[in-house]
């Protein structure tokens, strides 16, 4: 149906990065969020929150794989059989997966260790599914592009506020295991360190071991569409 | 460590939802009520049941280096696994179409979400990353979907009684899930200190 139109009428000629493409990458980081708002795509990435610098590297790897695989399938989009389109949709998921695990394993392979599974739950993660499904079999390639992107960039945002809140108050650091590491908080004074365990009740601030479980990852992104959707009501659940 | 061992772990210890966060999407998309939490959950224990023991074939028997091919076909892997699951998953909605309609209205639509619910293909990695063997896979398999089934049918239990308390309206339905799932995860995480192995003797 959209083809005919597409051929009919003539388009006038549109700039490469308008104001669609604006609203494309715009609208994930708040209005309509991978995460808080969409519900998708929570299930791979919340266990790798405990540290910045993990949680880092998968939202670029969902970035990647999220832009990329919207692109190449808009550009096949009109030949993929209905019946198979799922099949269809999760080779090109796995393959750009692939591509991802190995690139990792090769360059970055303590990330690579620390990551595990969670780097090939990328293909199960329902974000980069369902904005194959809702956006990319509809649309022309350069939008459905800007629209992955911009997708894997709102839920990267989220899982990089989860991690600075979990890193900074659990482990009281920064960064830890990149290059830009940091020790924030939790550390002892010189003339401690000789006497007593890093991070124990003589520094200022004692690590809270909460943070480092899987439990406050939970807690955070509540607090999150908490304050989210007091700032936005419209976003509101009314059942 | 043997089959029972295996099956508590995977249930209770390292559920799949409350410690790894796998699956969150339908968990919360379908924890509306406990009718249709309790139909997927039955669906997911099915499937991972079945894929758990065959994928176990496919990476230890075919693509492994000592397999029948004799070639490292590693790289081949997610592919493999991903497409086992959804071919598994149209095949279990087919058979259970044929041999009762009933069991399949009340499963029918939540089976296609099954192909991407991450505990499933996150149990398949996790097996391989932990080296099980044929029996524990099956045990995994097992054990994975029950605890899959138990956290979906609490939440679902919560979520219901949760209607009628006065609670605050931004932070109402998905926002309340996400503090009750971690809640519950706390709750899970007392039972670590059960030791299977101690349990037999």
């Amino acid at each position: 149906m959209a083809e005919t139109l597409e051929k009919n009428v003539v388009e006038p000629k549109e700039p490469l990065f308008g104001k669609v493409e604006k609203k494309l990458l715009k609208d994930p980081l708040n209005d309509n969020n991978p995460i808080t708002v969409q519900v998708l795509g929570v299930c791979s990435a919340l266990a790798v929150t405990s540290m910045v610098y993990p949680s880092f590297v998968m939202a670029v790897a969902v970035v990647f794989v999220c832009g990329f695989s919207s692109l190449l399938t808009s550009l096949v989009r009109n030949k993929i059989p209905p019946q198979v389109r799922m099949i269809v949709q999760l080779v090109i998921i796995a393959t750009l997966v692939t591509i991802v695990e190995l690139t990792l394993k090769r360059f970055q392979y303590p990330i690579y260790r620390q990551l595990t599974v969670y780097i090939g739950l990328i293909i199960t993660n329902c974000i980069v599914m369902g904005r194959l499904e809702a956006f990319a079999m509809a649309n022309k390639p350069w939008r459905s592009f800007v629209d992955g992107i911009g997708n894997g960039l709102g839920y990267g945002a989220i899982l990089l506020i989860v991690a600075v809140i979990r890193e900074i108050f659990g482990k009281g650091s920064l960064f830890a295991g990149s290059p830009l590491e940091m020790k924030l908080i939790g550390t002892t004074p010189d003339y401690f360190i000789n006497t007593m365990a890093e991070g124990s009740w003589f520094g200022w601030y004692a690590n809270n071991n909460l943070m480092v479980l899987p439990a406050a990852a939970m807690f955070i992104i509540g607090v999150l569409i908490w304050i989210q959707r007091s700032y936005n009501p419209k976003l509101v659940d009314i059942s | 460590m043997d089959f029972f061992n295996i099956f508590i772990k995977a249930a209770f210890i390292e559920n799949l939802v409350l410690a790894y966060f796998l699956g969150m999407c339908s968990y919360l998309a379908v924890s509306k009520t406990v009718k249709t939490a309790f139909g997927l959950g039955l669906a997911v224990i099915f499937v991972l049941a079945i894929t758990m023991p065959i994928n176990w074939i496919i990476s230890n028997k075919i693509l492994s280096e000592n397999g029948i091919l004799g070639i490292d076909l590693t790289f081949l892997r997610f592919i493999l696994f991903i497409a086992v699951i959804a071919s598994m998953v149209q095949l279990v909605e087919m058979i259970i179409e044929k041999v009762s309609p009933s069991l399949y209205n009340s499963l029918g639509i939540f089976l296609p979400l099954i192909t991407v619910n991450c505990a499933i293909l996150g149990g398949s990695l996790f097996m391989v990353a932990r080296d099980y063997n044929f029996s524990d896979s099956v045990a995994f398999g097992l054990g994975g979907g029950f605890g899959w089934f138990l956290a979906i049918i609490a939440i679902a239990a919560i979520r219901e009684k949760i209607r009628y308390s006065d609670v605050p309206p931004a932070l109402r339905g998905l926002g309340m899930a996400f503090i009750l799932t971690g809640l519950m995860g706390i709750a899970f995480m007392s039972l670590m200190g059960i030791d299977p192995a101690a349990l037999g003797k």
